[in-house]
Order: structure tokens, then C-alpha cells, then sequence
């Protein structure tokens, strides 16, 4: 693996399935009555958080603490950030207080780039959602959700078909899952309205459309994209309902899908506009069981960025 | 007039033959063969080797100065220019306050001719603020001690049709030009780097060729059909050529300047996310170089003016969405421009000098700069060493910036010497201080 963990590009196919094993068999503590290892006992972990995300900060806090790292919540919210102090000199701040590791969000695209090859840091970089950018540890726990439905479990993802709907444009998570999904053999199709596709789609290692209910029947995961009904005002759709009623998931749409598909949801949801509620509950909505993968995943990511072996080797712990 | 006389020996003028020059008082009072010149109490300048060049005039400098002394201030840009090979620059309006009254643009002016190293011509604002709605008083600005001939707003683009015709009318009164920054405002808000495949890889907001290209095609028109004259700033994509191209042979009086940036750099550079490749309009693709580079090569345009736009460290040492657009330019631009145009074989010295020299003073109507290199011109010129590449240092640099794109880059070309009227600026490629004459 690489030293940070800034795109889903930086994993090839051996560094995914490292973390998504590594994450197997970390999913086996949370099982357990106590949920902790001495891993990461020492280490220093800063979420650093420019945006409000509280189930993202929590989730690699929960990560972090169940190694047994030191954990600084540092979020822009009542910082010195809001007094208009610069990434750099809060990047020198936490590099002054020793961070082993850097988990960073941020409203602005290529911020965690910035914060890995800038020198101001020693650390490691976890991006943990860049603006309209990437955000690769949920690229990774949806991979570790879909692996669990659809792949037994282990190896990757080959010949799996996911469709991934909404606001491909302004959507990191969605970048990020092309990457990673591409990398791990599964056949994508984004589904969005053209003017929710970013330029230059038709280079991505994916397929698009912008018809959803063509694409339902052979899916094996759907994957709804969060849709702020804002976007409407700048003309990217005509109006909420009509958005929802051409590219929204509800019943009728969720029972033209196969009986194994999932359905899958980066949250936060917009019940009503992307997705049904009766879809969100259903059965095969493994929505929740998402945020519980997400918490393997990055005590996997950062377990691998800071422990470095293998978790087997037992000379670590 | 200062009284140095100054015997240039074995000179190669464009590229030329070996000559020598003697500049006295303030012109090229001869011209000869090489190792015949002489002239008492003269001062020897050893151009064995060197290109001679008319002194470069740049049509599109911001010196930062009134209100951001901290990036720039006039003389501080005049040295950086002085260094470049230039003996003049148009100062652009987006100041603090805004040059869009007679008393900023001599106050512009008289900062520049205080500092003596190149002649300083402030560029005036179209409208109030550069705020697009209402003309400033170009006229003032046209009588004024600065004698304004180029009216831009830009940083902005004057995007109300009706304004953008009012302002080329007008300006024929005083044998003006409108120097437009071609960016439709909506298609562009929040842009971040050139709209394309690597926008949608990299998430940053796409700034597309064609808000660009609307503008031009529209203001031809207008140009058009008003019957004035229209000058088109940093033209950066291959369509924005082909629109002057077309517009030229029909006979519309326009012309356009490239940057030295867009001419080398691609958006490639971008997925660094590094700010200082982050300008306005943005760097963009290969097959854009290409065009921009033919584009000058045939004439469609008509000047490199190098958008220097010098910031202070704070404002690019962030991350990229916070970070200012635009890059340093004058020091490097000759040897841009000889590695992107010269060793391609687009264009030769005259072509250089054509490009970088008479046709900028032209279009901004500057007498008494971009002449020949003849007797009896006035002796603005530059020294040119083409087999000493320069290795670029942003610590190194005159301007009070760092910002430069090419940190570590070597570029083919060193400018030895400059003279502004006669008068050394640049001598063994080090500033030699400010005038006293004139």
C-alpha cells in the first residue's frame, strides 16, 4: 500500500482486497463483547473535518479507538479554522503534535493531495471526502458490502453488475466507486440525467445511461446517489418530482430488480426524492448494514497505513 | 537626457549578421560592421554572440499597485520587466481603487516613470469598479497625463452587449481599442480549471472553451458592426482562433494576445492540484497549444502579453479552491516563447520580434516603442544570449512574487541586456537601477 490513501486509484487490485480481507477480519471483533485491539496503542489519529459529517467522523473515530489509537476530533466548527486560519498552518499544528495519521474532510477538491505532497505533514493522509472529488474508504465499504452479498465473502468482484443512480457530477462517492469497482472486475453503470454527467464520462471505466429502468432487471446491487433538491435551481433538473419520478428508486422500480439484488445508499437520504422509504426499509436495502461495514473498512485502511503487516504475523499486536 | 553613449559590439540584430551598435542620446545613432564602430568615451558592451532585439512591450501586466503592494508594486514590476527584456508594459486596471479615473492612471503612470525602468502605460477600466454597468469616464482617462489608448476591465469580462458596444463606439473618438477578457460570466461561475475530461476526474468545476468563444464570436460582431476596434486578451482555446481567424479575413479590425503559459503549460499540470498552475483563463489542452501556437505563428494572433499576475505567497500556498488565479510572467516570457515558438521552428527572431515587440506597441498605439532596429530609432533594445538557458529560480526573480509556474524549469534563452532609450536597465543580466533622465 501506498503511505496515504487520497484516491481509490491508489489501490491496485492486491492493495483492495489487503483491506477488504484485513477489514473481514477485523468485522469479526465487532461480534465480540469487547470490540477493542491493542494495534494502534500510541498512535496518534487526527480526524481533521472542514465539513460537517458527523457519521464520517465517527466512524473513523469508532475505527481509530477500537485500535487503541489517540484520537483529536478537530473540526472546522468552533476552530480557529473559522477564524480564517489556513490549511497549512493547521496542517503545522497537528504535525507539531505528532499525528501518525491525518484523516481529512474537506469542501475542496484535492485538499488531502495537498496536505500529503505540500511537506507540511509527516504523517499519513486519509482522505475522507475531498469536495466534488473522491472519497475512497466508502468506495471501499460499499465494495466490502457488495463482496459480502454478492461474492460469498472474499475475492472480488468479477462480472457483478452494480448501477449507481443520481448526481454523478457533484458525487465523490460515486468517482470513488467507479475506481474501485473497475479495479475490482465489477461492470458499472452510472444512470443520471445528462446534466448531472461530468464531461469526459465516456473516458471512465464504466457505462452510462440515462434510462433507469433499463438497467434495473440485470443489476446485482443499485446504488442511489444522494440528490439535493437545490441543484434544480441552477436547471440540472426541472423540479423534485420530476427528478423522482424519473431517476427515483420506489417500489415499482426496486421489484423490476432480481431477487438477490441490494440496494445500497452512501447516506445522508433524501426519503421521497431518491429514494422511496418503503425501498430505504425494504428487505434487501442493506443501507444500515453499511454504516456497521464502514468501521471494518477504515480500521483496515488504517490499520494497514500505520501498522504496515500483515494482520496474521501476531508480532504486532 | 542621460549622456552614457554605449558601443554594442558584434551584435546579431534578429538574428542577423554580427554588427555594431552605437546608442547616443537616447536613439541608434549608427549602425556598422562588426568590430568598426567607435566612439569617445563610449561604453563597451561585448554582444559577441547575442541576439539583438527591439525592447519587448508587454500589453497585459498587473503591477498590483495602488492597494496590493505586498504582491507587486510599479517598480517593483518594472524591474522584473526590465530583467524580462522589456523596455515597456501596459499596467492593467483591476487595482485597488480601480484605474477608472484620470487621477489612478497618473498616478500609475507617475509611479512608473519615477521608477525609470520601463515605460509604465496604464491600461484604464471600461466601467465604474469593473463593474460592468456603467462606462468610466475614458475620455479623462484619454487626455490625461497617461494618455489611456487601452480600456479593459479585465479580470472581468464586459458581458453586457450593450455596454461592450457602447465602450468600442466610444473609444473611436480618442483612437482607443477595447482589450475584452473573454469569459461569459454564467457558464464560468466558480470555475476552477479547464472543463473537461481530467475537471470530471480531478471534481473541480469546469470553466469551457466555449464561455470564451461566445464572447469573441459576439464581439466581432459587434466590432463588426460598429466599425471599431477590438483587442481580445489571452486567447487560450483552438475555437477562440479559428473565430479570429475567420473574423480577420473578413475584415474586422481585431487582434489578439496569448499568454506565455498557455503557449508551454497544459492542464495536465492541474492533477498536482499545486495552485500555482491555477489562472485565469485556465491552462488547457494539448490540441489547444497546437492551435494557439500556429495561431501566432500565421498571425491570426497578434502579440504574446504575458497576464503577469503576481500573488503573495499566502494566496497560493492553500488549497487549490482557495487559492488566486494567475501566474508570474515577465521575466520568463521571452524564453517561453523561444522554446514553444523558436525551437519549433514556428517562428524566427523577426518573428519574435514582431510578436513580442512592434505589433503590442501598435495595438496599443505606444510611439516610440516596437521600431526597428535602424538608425535614428530610439535605442530600446535587448540582448538576448540564445545558447544560455536559464534554470528558474521563483527566490531569484525581481518580482516581489514567487508565483511562477516554471520553478526548476530551464528555459533555452538569458536576457543579457537592456536598454531603455539608450539608457542600460539591464546590463550582465542584473538590473541597473532606475533612470534619472527624461
Amino acid at each position: 500500500m501506498k503511505r496515504h490513501l487520497l484516491s481509490a486509484a491508489d489501490l491496485d487490485r492486491d492493495d483492495a482486497l489487503l483491506v477488504l480481507d484485513t477489514a473481514a477480519e477485523l468485522a469479526q471483533l465487532t461480534d465480540r463483547a469487547v470490540k477493542k485491539l491493542p494495534t494502534l496503542r500510541g498512535r496518534t489519529v487526527v480526524n481533521l473535518f472542514f465539513e460537517d459529517s458527523t457519521r464520517t467522523r465517527i466512524s473513523f473515530e469508532a475505527a481509530a479507538k477500537r485500535l487503541s489509537a489517540d484520537v483529536i476530533n478537530f473540526s472546522a466548527k468552533g476552530s480557529s479554522v473559522s477564524k480564517g486560519e489556513s490549511l497549512k498552518d493547521t496542517a503545522l499544528t497537528l504535525e507539531a503534535m505528532g499525528a501518525d495519521a491525518v484523516v481529512i474532510r474537506h469542501g475542496s477538491s484535492g485538499a488531502p493531495h495537498r496536505l500529503a505532497h505540500s511537506g507540511w505533514i509527516q504523517g499519513s493522509v486519509v482522505n475522507a471526502g475531498d469536495g466534488t472529488h473522491e472519497h475512497p474508504t466508502q468506495a471501499l465499504l460499499d465494495a466490502f458490502t457488495m463482496r459480502r452479498h454478492l461474492a460469498g465473502g472474499k475475492g472480488d468482484l468479477e462480472g457483478r453488475k452494480v448501477t449507481i443512480v443520481g448526481d454523478v457530477l457533484h458525487s465523490r462517492v460515486a468517482r470513488s466507486n467507479v475506481l474501485l469497482l473497475a479495479t475490482l472486475g465489477a461492470e458499472v453503470t452510472l444512470v443520471a440525467p445528462p446534466t448531472l454527467l461530468p464531461v469526459g464520462v465516456e473516458t471512465w471505466p464504466c457505462a452510462t445511461s440515462y434510462d433507469l429502468d433499463a438497467h434495473l432487471k440485470d443489476a446485482d446491487a443499485v446504488m442511489m446517489l444522494r440528490v439535493q433538491r437545490e441543484r434544480m435551481n441552477a436547471a440540472f433538473f426541472p423540479s423534485a418530482r420530476e427528478y423522482s419520478r424519473r431517476y427515483g428508486l420506489d417500489a415499482r422500480r426496486m421489484a423490476q430488480l432480481p431477487d438477490h439484488a441490494i440496494v445500497m445508499h452512501p447516506g445522508p437520504m433524501n426519503r421521497g426524492m431518491e429514494i422511496a422509504a418503503e425501498v430505504a426499509d425494504a428487505p434487501r436495502s442493506v443501507i444500515v448494514e453499511q454504516v456497521t461495514n464502514g468501521v471494518s473498512v477504515r480500521m483496515a485502511v488504517l490499520y494497514l497505513l500505520l501498522g504496515g503487516a500483515t494482520l496474521g504475523d501476531g508480532s504486532e499486536a | 537626457m542621460s549622456s552614457d553613449t554605449y558601443v554594442i559590439r558584434h551584435a546579431r540584430i534578429l538574428g542577423g549578421d554580427p554588427a555594431d551598435l552605437v546608442l547616443r542620446d537616447g536613439v541608434i545613432a549608427v549602425i556598422t560592421a562588426a568590430g568598426a564602430a567607435s566612439a569617445e568615451g563610449a561604453i563597451e558592451v561585448d554582444a559577441a554572440g547575442l541576439v539583438a532585439l527591439p525592447g519587448l512591450v508587454d500589453l497585459h501586466t498587473h503591477l498590483r499597485e495602488p492597494g496590493r503592494e505586498d504582491a507587486e508594486t510599479v517598480e517593483s514590476g518594472s524591474r522584473a520587466a526590465a530583467a524580462g527584456g522589456f523596455t515597456a508594459v501596459f499596467a492593467m486596471a483591476n487595482t485597488d481603487p480601480v484605474a477608472d479615473t484620470a487621477g489612478t492612471v497618473e498616478q500609475v503612470w507617475r509611479l512608473g516613470h519615477e521608477a525609470g525602468l520601463v515605460d509604465v502605460q496604464p491600461v484604464g477600466a471600461v466601467t465604474i469598479g469593473l463593474g460592468g454597468q456603467q462606462l468610466a469616464e475614458l475620455g479623462a482617462m484619454a487626455t490625461s497625463a497617461a494618455q489611456v489608448r487601452v480600456f479593459s476591465d479585465d479580470g472581468r469580462c464586459v458581458h453586457d452587449a450593450v455596454i461592450m458596444r457602447r465602450a468600442l463606439e466610444y473609444v473611436k473618438a480618442f483612437d482607443g481599442v477595447v482589450a475584452q477578457h473573454a469569459q461569459e460570466p454564467r457558464l464560468t461561475e466558480d470555475a476552477q480549471m479547464n472543463e473537461s475530461a481530467l475537471s470530471g476526474v480531478l471534481g473541480l468545476r469546469g470553466w469551457p472553451a466555449v464561455a470564451e468563444e461566445a464572447i469573441i464570436a459576439r464581439d466581432v460582431l459587434l466590432a463588426e458592426h460598429v466599425g471599431s476596434r477590438l483587442h481580445v486578451c489571452h486567447v487560450s482555446t483552438a475555437g477562440s482562433v479559428d473565430i479570429i481567424r475567420a473574423a480577420k479575413a473578413r475584415g474586422v479590425d481585431v487582434t489578439a494576445e496569448v499568454t506565455p503559459h498557455h503557449l508551454l503549460l497544459t492542464e495536465e499540470n492541474v492533477a498536482s492540484y499545486d495552485p500555482v498552475f491555477k489562472v485565469n483563463p485556465p491552462l488547457r489542452g494539448a490540441a489547444d497549444v497546437e492551435a494557439l501556437r500556429a495561431g501566432l505563428a500565421d498571425g491570426t494572433i497578434d502579440a504574446v502579453a504575458t497576464d503577469h499576475a503576481p500573488h503573495p505567497v499566502e494566496d497560493k500556498d492553500c488549497e487549490w479552491s482557495a487559492a488566486s488565479m494567475g501566474m508570474l510572467g515577465l521575466e520568463t516570457a521571452l524564453g517561453v516563447v523561444v522554446e514553444a515558438m523558436v525551437e519549433t521552428g514556428l517562428l524566427d527572431w523577426a518573428g519574435v520580434a514582431d510578436r513580442m515587440s512592434y505589433r503590442p506597441a501598435r495595438i496599443g498605439r505606444l510611439d516610440g516603442h516596437g521600431r526597428p532596429v535602424a538608425v535614428g530609432e530610439p535605442a530600446n533594445l535587448v540582448l538576448v544570449d540564445p545558447a544560455r538557458p536559464t534554470t528558474v529560480d521563483p527566490h531569484a526573480l525581481q518580482s516581489r512574487s514567487h508565483n511562477t509556474p516554471y520553478a526548476g524549469r530551464t528555459l533555452p534563452v538569458t536576457v543579457v541586456a537592456t536598454f531603455l532609450r539608450g539608457r542600460a536597465t539591464v546590463l550582465d543580466g542584473a538590473v541597473v537601477g532606475a533612470a534619472v533622465d527624461a
